[in-house]
């Protein structure tokens, strides 16, 4: 049996992985390394509504450069619709139309944002004073006192927001601040008390950019005035200050999308960060995908953020792989460590850890009881999978009733693999005893928390994002490991006995 | 407390990666695998061969029958229960003798006809098979081991373990189940293991938890004296399941069995390392010499060729 073929494939592959990492490389100039680039965050909007069979209009807001973003490109997506760009005075609008729509609608919008450290700030004019505004009892007389105590404890416009603010948190909130709360929503109730106060204020609508995150929808911040400057204020925490990766999407007091002619209709977002170079991302407005940029870029950003988890897979894989031949780790299952370690970079390491082990630990006791009831196999796994899900959800209430909201991430956990894990250790805690049980979920825990950390350096989260050439690279190296036939590190240890001289 | 790997080659010790590739990967067929994967498929195998196994009191295969298991081992004195496609002795229940409607482990323990049931269930469930398939429950009439083990023994039986390599029996084994090992001829779970030498079939050296151990550690009987009767005869019909399975890289259990003789347990594709760690010897020099062998041979001139160049002195001191 000649192993020159096998050489020749492991040789094939390094090869082309290492050309094609070399060509983006020095082709399209994407770095080696994560920290020397630009940033540039892909955000798409993503509008759905109920057409009701007749004439549509779509208007979506769309966000302009600011401090801290300059927009790159922007492209559209919308069978039939006909599209416009707006632009009145201040806003931007992209207008889709239709004479004839039925049944339910999907436009996208997608832009390219520089991330940029333009620290200068941008001229707004502040909004017209409402004038016109009218309380009904009793919240006339609620809002004068509210309105009093805020001015009483302040100096300006911004610390009278944030005092008013203080007056609907939950330490303070008074039984004004109740009633009022019980009628508005709280961003509108504090711009129209602002307005009673004759402070110059409106609301903004932003998005918070956070990497890999889908369907999530914009938040309200105050705009508040005085003189000729203006400041951006929590509305729910009374923090000062524009976040750095807040991205004011509509920041004119306008509406972010009106639809006529259709119902139910909602907007989310999904963004992406990438790095590259700023040539580099002046140059993508105008060249096409080509064959040769074959990249995961070309995919719509929601699929992209999908793929940046998937395309860490082979990296855990490897983790394994080289615990397993080279090291000779036991684990409860052969992957299973990867799916935990894929659960851990939602969770964080510390509180995936206590949420795995608090899991899998109290899973352990019920399925004992489980096991003297006499059940076929198919439903006692069913049964643990409906506990682990119970033992989850009451986790996830229980974490956030004492306000430790990282408990919630626990959901992230792979709940049938979490079942598989525990009854597999259950059977052999009976047949081998606990010290098997602790040896495998030893190995197992540490071959998640390796392969965690590998997968969540951002070095290698870059490289195999940017880079298709390295899982060729990958798929070499695992063949070459599979082809070893060295003595694994623990064996070292088991067979020493043999080593001595007689 | 750790060998370098340096150190271990001198030795010719084998590790699990070069098990793998370079002797199952390519002595054994994956297309046979089943002939031994799944016990009952190999003991109508044996039974074509003519090679002994223990006698088959019935089959259960599917849930709808596992209540007649009562009927099946209604006549038996005493009986295991094993799942076909099991593997590491997973899932195995050995019952010694019934008394009123109940069933007596050799362990004293007393199980009633809900746990014989459920146990059948769960062998069905494929709980203790490859890959967790269904599976089917094989029962076998109890072995009545040779009296010459009795005194190295605890509760179950001592079985042999022979490597044969490309129909040559490279080296061999007996396992002796201890109070650690519940019962259990694993080795890793306490089991007591001794290498046993090709030539006479007397015991070369003893190992529990990987220590050298002279004496059987329940029992106190020196493991000197221990010797395997009629282990030519052994020998030839481990020797002989090359021929019946194909397989080049192969474990084969066996026990003596008081009426019997040599009898064939079960078959393993893919055996364990820890027989080095009984005989005190690694494997790469005899496996080595074997594949330098061209010409076909017989069983019996296999065996005679093993016999004359895997010739070793016992370690233990001849005490008892």
């Amino acid at each position: 049996m000649s192993r020159v073929p096998f050489y020749l494939l492991v040789g094939a592959l390094l090869a082309i992985g290492i050309v094609l990492t070399i060509f983006r490389h020095f082709h399209y100039e994407v770095p080696f390394m994560p920290g020397e680039q630009r940033q540039i965050w892909e955000v798409e909007a993503q509008v759905n509504f109920d057409a009701d069979n007749g004439p549509v209009r779509v208007d979506l807001a769309l966000p302009s450069n600011q401090p801290g973003f300059r927009l790159l490109t922007e492209n559209t997506a919308s069978s039939g619709f006909g599209l416009s760009y707006l632009r009145d005075d201040k806003a931007r609008h992209a207008q889709w139309a239709i004479r004839q729509a039925n049944g339910p609608q999907q436009l996208y919008y997608s832009a390219q944002l520089l991330v940029t450290d333009g620290e200068e700030e941008f001229l707004a004019e502040p909004p017209a004073l409402q004038r016109d505004i009218g309380w009904e009892r009793p919240y006339d007389t609620a809002a004068r006192e509210v309105i009093g105590q805020a001015h009483e404890r302040s100096a300006d416009a911004f610390t009278f927001t944030r005092e008013l603010i203080k007056e609907f948190t939950d330490q303070r909130q008074g039984e004004n601040a109740r009633l009022l709360l019980s009628q508005y929503e709280r961003p509108v109730l504090l711009t129209r008390l602002l307005n009673q106060a004759d402070v110059h204020a409106r609301i903004v609508n932003g998005l918070t950019l956070e990497d890999g995150r889908r369907r999530q929808s914009l938040t309200s911040w105050l705009q508040v005035f005085e003189n000729d400057k203006w400041v951006l204020i929590n509305p729910r925490t009374g923090e000062q200050g524009k976040p750095e990766n807040l991205l004011l999407w509509e920041r004119n007091g306008n509406a972010v999308l009106e639809v006529q002619g259709g119902s139910d209709s909602r907007v989310s977002f999904s963004m992406l960060r990438h790095n590259e170079p700023a040539s580099v991302a002046v140059r993508n407005q105008f060249t096409d995908d080509t064959l040769l940029n074959f990249s995961i870029h070309s995919l719509p950003i929601e699929e992209q953020a999908l793929f940046k988890t998937i395309l860490l897979i082979p990296i855990g894989a490897l983790v394994v792989v080289l615990l397993r031949v080279l090291v000779g780790l036991e684990t409860s299952g052969t992957f299973m460590p990867v799916l935990i370690a894929l659960a851990f970079i939602q969770t964080t390491l510390l509180t995936g850890l206590v949420g795995f082990l608090l899991v899998v630990a109290v899973g352990l006791v019920i399925r004992s009881y489980l096991s003297r009831l006499n059940l076929l196999l198919v439903a006692r796994v069913s049964a643990v999978i409906i506990t682990v899900i119970a033992i989850i959800s009451l986790f996830s209430v229980m974490a956030y009733r004492f306000g430790l909201n990282a408990g919630l991430t626990i959901t992230f956990f792979p709940m049938i693999i979490l079942s598989w894990t525990i009854e597999r250790m259950s059977i052999l805690w009976e047949e081998e005893g606990p010290k098997e049980v602790f040896k495998q979920g030893f190995g197992s825990l540490l071959t998640a928390v390796l392969a965690y950390l590998a997968m969540n350096n951002p070095w290698v989260r870059h490289i195999t994002f940017n880079f298709l050439g390295v899982q060729l690279i990958l798929m070499a190296m695992i063949l070459l490991l599979g082809n070893y036939t060295g003595y694994r590190l623990l064996e070292l240890r088991r067979f020493q006995p043999l080593a001595k001289d007689d | 407390m750790w060998a370098t790997p340096a150190r271990l080659q001198a030795k010719g010790v084998i590790g699990m990666n070069r098990r793998n590739i370079r002797y199952i990967g390519r002595y054994n067929d994956r297309r046979l695998y089943p002939l031994v994967d799944d016990k009952l498929q190999t003991k109508l195998l044996a039974k074509r061969h003519g090679i002994t196994t223990p006698d088959l009191i019935g089959t259960v295969s599917t849930q709808f029958d596992v209540k007649r298991v009562v009927e099946v081992v209604k006549d038996a004195p005493g009986f295991v229960i094993k799942p076909a496609k099991g593997s590491g002795g997973k899932g195995i229940l050995v019952v010694e003798r019934q008394q009123d409607g109940g069933y007596i482990k050799p362990s004293g323990t007393r199980i009633e006809r809900v746990d014989l049931e459920r146990h059948v269930s769960n062998i069905l469930s494929g709980l203790y098979s490859l890959g967790g398939t269904p599976d089917v429950a094989v029962i076998e009439s109890l072995i009545a081991f040779d009296e010459a083990f009795a005194a190295y023994t605890y509760e179950g039986v001592p079985d042999i373990r022979v490597i044969i390599f490309r129909g040559y029996p490279v080296m061999a084994m007996m396992r002796l189940s201890t109070a650690a090992s519940d019962g259990k001829a694993n080795l890793h779970q306490g089991a007591v293991g001794v290498g046993l030498d090709i030539t006479t079939g007397t015991a070369l050296r003893g190992v529990q938890f990987n220590r050298p151990r002279e004496d059987h550690p329940d029992t106190g009987h020196g493991l000197a004296s221990l010797y395997v009767p009629g282990w030519d005869a052994l020998l030839h019909l481990a020797a002989s399941c090359y021929e019946m399975t194909g397989l080049g890289y192969l474990g084969t259990d066996m026990v003596l069995d008081r009426h019997h003789g040599p009898m064939l347990l079960e078959l393993n594709a893919r055996p364990g390392l820890a027989i080095q760690m009984a005989n005190g010897e690694g494997l790469r020099r005899r496996l080595d010499l074997i594949e330098k062998q061209t010409e076909t041979r017989s069983v019996e001139a296999r065996v005679a060729f093993a016999q004359q160049h895997f010739a070793r002195e016992g370690e233990l001191a001849s005490s008892a």
